[in-house]
């Protein structure tokens, strides 16, 4: 499997460190919710910062993977999207507005932290 | 392999051939031109002093001293020769093309290149005549070898000098290019994009790029595109300007655009472009303000102001 997942607190984190198929895909959202689920995970974030490419495919995965993960009660951050993937993904036309996005996993962790208003740092 | 059927000295070529029958390269098929390039070589010092002291007459390189136009002239006149000798011509497009380097700088004009090039080809062939003259028949086939050699010589000049202008006007857009998106970082993690002048598709992508490169550079969070200096936008540049955003927001940074002009503002909205993505602000003093509080700087007022609040 090309996905690292990573428990660190209340949050997962999740870094794909190469391109996956339509399959991956699909198995990577089935596995995140079910473990956002599992640990009572508060905050997501998925780590793209080893992908050249996007396609519509995967975009929509991870607008799904927002969407699901907030109904589960947690918010999900994506990181290290490279300039020339954003510059793809607005040419899909896909509505990202539910993705929010970090520039790395040190400001993910920060923007999640807002998010979730501070709630888990104080919860240990 | 093919033979002129007036070929000089039969018996002294077919000896050739029977020693070395294998395949021959072209130029020593051609025994004329090396019985020119040997001649032309053998009047080198007198034909490149007639070319310069030409050069000189017809006013050509008035940039360069005689001493400069000698030197040139000698390692144009050894590289013609070569390219005579050898019908490669690579070697000499390198050296055309370094040549062109060093003048163009110094403001010498295509048409003084192609000139003593021309001069060149011309002053040897005055000289073939001069040699040759008695021998009509044989003056021919001298030429027919030199002119299309020569000509061919003439064109790679020219069309190297031309390419090197080119290549030289293309950096030169390229620079001019850059220089007009200056992506600046005011704070830390703070950007600002002043945008001046007529904004099209091109310069609209161009644009975006440098944006994103600064913002994952700098770890940008927020950006403010200033936009005072765009007169008019037409939709398909609007669009552009909300995809920058929108990458910008992927990229992780807050984006703030500030000078929306009345001309532009009202386009936007007859234009009906989605709008919503777009965090806007009167002018730039405005969206700095906004930045500063979105990235968590406070000064003296903004700490005022908190204490008021809490």
């Amino acid at each position: 499997m090309s996905v690292a997942i990573l428990r660190e607190g209340d949050y997962l984190i999740a870094a794909i460190l190469s391109d996956l198929t339509d399959k991956e895909v699909v198995e990577l959202r089935g596995e995140l919710i079910a473990m956002v689920g599992r640990y009572r995970s508060r905050g997501l974030v998925i780590d793209v910062s080893a992908l050249d490419v996007i396609d519509s495919f995967v975009a929509r995965a991870l607008r799904s993977i927002v969407l699901t993960v907030r109904l589960r009660g947690a918010h999900t951050v994506i990181a290290g999207i490279q300039p020339d993937v954003a510059i793809a993904l607005v040419q899909f036309r896909l509505n990202l507005g539910p993705l929010r996005a970090a520039l790395d996993l040190d400001a993910a962790r920060a923007l999640l932290d807002q998010l979730t208003g501070g709630e888990a740092e104080d919860g240990r | 392999m093919d033979r002129e059927p007036d070929q000089p000295d039969p018996d002294e070529e077919q000896e050739r051939e029977a020693h070395d029958d294998q395949e021959q390269t072209s130029h020593d098929a051609d025994p004329l031109l090396q019985e020119l390039v040997a001649y032309l070589r053998e009047k080198r010092t007198e034909l490149r002093e007639l070319w310069a002291r030409r050069i000189s007459a017809a006013d050509l390189l008035g940039v360069m001293s005689d001493e400069e136009i000698f030197s040139e002239a000698t390692e144009v006149f050894d590289n013609y020769v070569d390219a005579l000798e050898s019908g490669s011509i690579e070697n000499l497009e390198t050296y055309a093309r370094e040549l062109s380097e060093r003048i163009i700088p110094r403001g010498v004009e295509t048409h003084e290149v192609l000139g003593i090039v021309l001069l060149l080809r011309d002053v040897l062939a005055r000289e073939l005549f001069a040699k040759y003259q008695r021998d009509s028949e044989h003056l021919n086939r001298i030429l027919d070898a030199y002119e299309p050699a020569a000509n061919r010589i003439a064109v790679t000049v020219g069309v190297s000098f031309v390419e090197e202008r080119e290549r030289v006007i293309n950096e030169q857009q390229e620079a001019i290019r850059e220089l007009s998106t200056p992506v600046l970082q005011i704070r830390e993690r703070l950007l600002i994009l002043p945008i001046i002048g007529v904004l099209d598709s091109q310069r609209a992508r161009q644009l975006t790029q440098q944006l994103l490169g600064a913002i994952r550079d700098n770890r940008a969070a927020v950006v403010v595109i200033d936009i005072t200096g765009v007169a008019t936008i037409d939709r398909t540049v609007a669009n552009h300007l909300v995809q920058a955003v929108e990458a910008s927001r992927l990229m992780g940074a807050s984006t703030i655009v500030t000078g929306l002009s009345p001309e532009v503002t009202q386009t936007l909205v007859d234009l009906d472009v989605d709008l919503s993505m777009m965090h806007t602000v009167g002018d730039l003093q405005g969206g700095l303000e906004e930045a500063e509080r979105l990235a968590g700087y406070r000064g003296a007022g903004a700490t005022d102001a908190r204490r008021v609040e809490t």
